[in-house]
């Protein structure tokens, strides 16, 4: 932004919103088996959440992630996606075929940490790419992406 | 009860639609656009897809919204 609109009022709804934000998030993430949500949708709350920080208060504002963090966001997610089906492509089993996985655990148990796992992937994938939109389309003071 | 809103719902999206169409200004097109989504969300309620209805409202109604507030502050010339 030119210039950040950042006023008492906007300032004290962003910090009452942006941990409840973050809370949501997880519980969108974690409780995605049951209910609706999923990773995607984690993501995009977590992002809305990041977004609107970089809104209120410009783009060093803090906590954030900056775009550097965001691009290595962008790439981390379907790493941890693709790496999980490659662990259990080597387990033994098929890709993304998460019981195999070699956890001391019940394989009920592995499946639903793999489950959680992708969606984790998914998550942090979605939110470093429009973390990454929003830091090329808004027109920051200095022109850095 | 709540099946009989669904008209309601879509005939809510066409006007949003007709009218971010009509609108002049690129900013109230762009808000427009917004309720558009979000009775689009409303809609998906009815037909009890939550978790399209929950997409909707999360990137539809509040990213686009925001990614399209600042393409437009791109456009806009500015002396400078």
């Amino acid at each position: 932004m030119r210039s950040t609109f950042g006023s008492p009022v906007l300032d004290a709804a962003t910090r009452l919103l942006v941990p409840f934000m973050w809370l949501f998030a997880a519980y969108v993430l974690i409780h995605g088996h049951d209910s609706p949500g999923g990773g995607f949708q984690a993501g995009v709350i977590l992002a809305a959440s990041l977004i609107l920080l970089r809104l209120v208060r410009g783009q060093g504002s803090r906590p954030n992630l900056s775009s550097r963090d965001a691009v290595t966001c962008a790439c981390a997610g379907p790493l941890l996606y693709g790496g999980i089906g490659v662990a259990s492509l080597l387990s033994g089993g098929n890709f993304l075929d998460y019981g195999v996985l070699p956890l001391p655990m019940d394989p009920v148990q592995v499946r639903v940490i793999g489950t959680l796992g992708i969606e984790a992937g998914v998550m942090v994938g979605v939110t470093g790419v429009l973390v990454l939109i929003f830091d090329v389309l808004a027109p920051w003071d200095d022109g850095t992406v | 009860m709540i099946d009989a809103l669904a008209p309601l719902f879509l005939l809510l999206m066409v006007v949003c639609a007709v009218a971010a169409l009509s609108v002049k200004d690129l900013l109230s097109a762009v808000t427009v656009f917004g309720a558009f989504s979000f009775f689009s969300a409303a809609f998906f309620v009815v037909q009890d897809a939550l978790d399209v209805a929950f997409t909707e409202a999360a990137v539809g109604a509040v990213i686009t919204t925001v990614f399209f507030v600042c393409a437009i502050n791109r456009t806009v010339g500015r002396p400078e």
